[in-house]
């Protein structure tokens, strides 16, 4: 019998579970040994049940393809039995009554969903200092932030206290953690997730995906997940794919389309040079360099943050002290029981983003604001189109700068949407998106990882998957650990 | 595109007490305070999306699309009824309770 090795990938830890090196209850024992030494100076997580995976392991069948590993999940997503409360208050004490359908698909390829993960309140964020329970720091230094919204879920990874996780991305809440933590994180196109049992901020833009410590790993686990699911009308019927199957070839005859918008001035010299070299390394591997245009890019930002909060604002209208949740103990009728409990229950991004959701949903400004929002997405949409008949991927930085410190942008909210600008334009286009380690940048004395994003046509998991894993494959930045955890 | 965010005062200016009636939101004055100027200064931001020219351009709802996804009308089962109602703040009778609304 051996011990526990964190950092250990799925692909690495279902052989020795196979053959019997390591134990399902041994793993996750381990496990929680590393999480209780690790974790306590970085709040990934923000509850776990022991026994109750402990449970699950003791009969894990092994031939499955996810046989007793344990899957870290995102605080938006249900397992049933377990807290469910999207980081915000509005829903303390809530337990998931079902499982979301793509916790149903990995139990069903043998997986424990193991641990609470932490995000922005949500979903709202890009640091996850907007949830209600604490901040999560970023395993590489801890007074920086370690992105959002799936903070909880990239810390973790890139902390060896899970093996995978689950995220999900509504405009790079996946992407981005994934490359401030040094890991690697898959949106996949809209429609291949069920999103049943996540918990809705923007419909028409989120999708789950995972986290995971190498691109093989996000192949298997979206194998487990994919597919159409009747509790999901936009889930779509696709024939059965192995997502791993183009995993191993080499980039040869592929283009690679470099866009000009997504090199501009006023980004971290450090994540420029690190992209740069990255397209290098990816020609070198064989791929064809092809300069492209994305016109609308810089509109992105806006169109995003008028069409995903006007979707929030009705998404969370559910939230009211009736049904489920907190009930504010002021209510005096049932007007002020709405008010008072959404006014205690929610924290300030949230309340900022109904607001603004609310206001270009109103009477009025309508047509001026989210109708012209949605023409704006179809040329946003279109950019990329057009884009995919000349190139098999699209290469780009996930962020224009490295993690940020805590409390660096909280005051001042457009600061932080625009920083998510190589990312939102994905879930406006509905394609899928790739980030992965690819360098390092020294802030104040301590290197700070940097990603690379490989975005692919609608569908197009699998070649996304095999250009990152040739490039992953080719570099030792996956290999690197930080170094404050022992 | 630019990183950086001038603090100037913000050309547009909204109502927040109103927005948040609407919204069933309760706001403080300070709340009132921080957030008109935050959300006039996004909304700022947004309004470069008038320089497009978007006539004859149709909306994109849904990324991807798909159109009258239908299921068998039959009768499947639902999760219990206990469940549901556990979960709420308040409960009685197998029924969600809430403040008086009629006098």
């Amino acid at each position: 019998m051996s011990a526990f090795t964190p950092y250990q990938s799925i692909a690495a830890t279902r052989r020795l579970l196979r053959s019997k090196e390591i134990s399902p209850v041994e793993l996750l024992e381990g496990l929680e040994q590393r999480i209780a030494t690790a974790d306590s100076s970085i709040g990934a997580y923000i509850a776990r049940d022991l026994e109750a995976a402990k449970n699950e392991a003791v009969t894990a069948d092994l031939s499955k393809p996810l046989g007793g590993i344990p899957i870290g999940i995102k605080d938006a997503i249900s397992v049933a039995g377990q807290p469910l409360q999207s980081a915000s208050r509005i829903l303390d004490g809530y337990t998931a009554p079902y499982d979301a359908t793509a916790v149903a698909h990995l139990r069903a390829a043998g997986a424990i969903p193991f641990g609470r993960m932490n995000m922005d309140e949500f979903a709202m964020g890009s640091s996850t200092e907007n949830s209600a329970f604490h901040p999560t720091r970023n395993p590489w230094d801890l007074n920086r932030i370690p992105g959002g919204s799936s903070g909880g879920s990239a810390a973790a990874v890139a902390s060896g206290t899970a093996l995978a996780t689950l995220g999900s991305d509504t405009g790079g809440s996946i992407r981005q953690p994934a490359a401030l933590c040094g890991c690697v994180g898959l949106k996949p196109t809209y429609g291949r997730v069920s999103r049943y049992g996540l918990i809705a901020f923007a419909s028409s833009l989120d999708q789950i995906g995972p986290l995971t410590s190498t691109v093989e790993d996000s192949g298997i686990l979206l194998n487990a997940m994919a597919g159409k699911d009747p509790h999901d009308s936009t889930s779509l019927e696709l024939p059965d794919e192995d997502f791993t199957a183009e995993i191993g070839r080499d980039l040869k005859g592929l283009r690679i389309g470099v866009p000009k918008e997504y090199f501009v001035d006023g980004m971290e010299p450090c994540v420029r040079a690190s992209v740069d070299a990255a397209v290098k390394q990816l020609v070198s591997l064989g791929a064809e360099p092809v300069e492209i245009s994305l016109p609308h890019t810089e509109y992105a930002v806006a169109v995003y943050y008028i069409i995903a909060t006007a979707e929030a604002s009705a998404n969370l209208a559910r939230f009211d002290g009736v049904r489920y949740g907190r009930r504010s103990p002021e209510a005096k009728d049932l007007l002020s029981l709405y008010e008072k409990t959404r006014a205690e229950g929610f924290g300030r991004e949230v309340k900022r983003r109904i607001i603004l959701g609310t206001y270009v949903l109103s009477s009025g400004y309508y047509d001026a604001y989210y109708l012209r929002a949605q023409k704006v997405r179809t040329l946003i949409r279109r950019d990329f189109d057009q884009a995919f008949t000349k190139v098999d991927a699209i290469v780009s930085p996930t962020s224009p700068e490295t993690a940020f410190r805590l409390g660096e942008k909280t005051d001042d909210p457009l600061k932080m949407y625009l920083a998510d600008i190589f990312t939102i334009a994905t879930n406006l286009a509905g394609i899928c998106g790739l980030s992965l380690p690819c360098g390092f940048s020294n802030r104040d004395g301590v290197d700070l990882p940097v990603g690379l994003q490989l975005l692919g046509r609608p569908f197009g998991e699998s070649r996304l998957l095999r250009i990152g894993h040739a490039y992953e494959q080719s570099t030792d930045w996956h290999k690197r650990r930080p170094g404050l955890i022992s | 595109m630019e990183f950086s965010m001038s603090t100037e005062a913000p050309h547009h200016t909204i109502d927040v007490p109103y927005l948040a009636r609407l919204a069933r939101l309760e706001v403080t004055p300070e709340e009132i305070e921080i957030f008109g100027p935050q959300i006039g200064r996004i909304l700022d931001h947004v309004e470069q999306m008038n320089k497009l020219d978007i006539s004859g351009i149709e909306p994109t709802a849904h990324a991807i699309t798909v159109f009258d996804v239908i299921r068998e009308d039959a009768v499947t089962e639902s999760l219990p009824k206990k469940t549901i109602l556990e979960n709420a703040p308040h409960n009685a009778n197998g029924l969600f309770v809430v403040p008086k609304v009629l006098d």
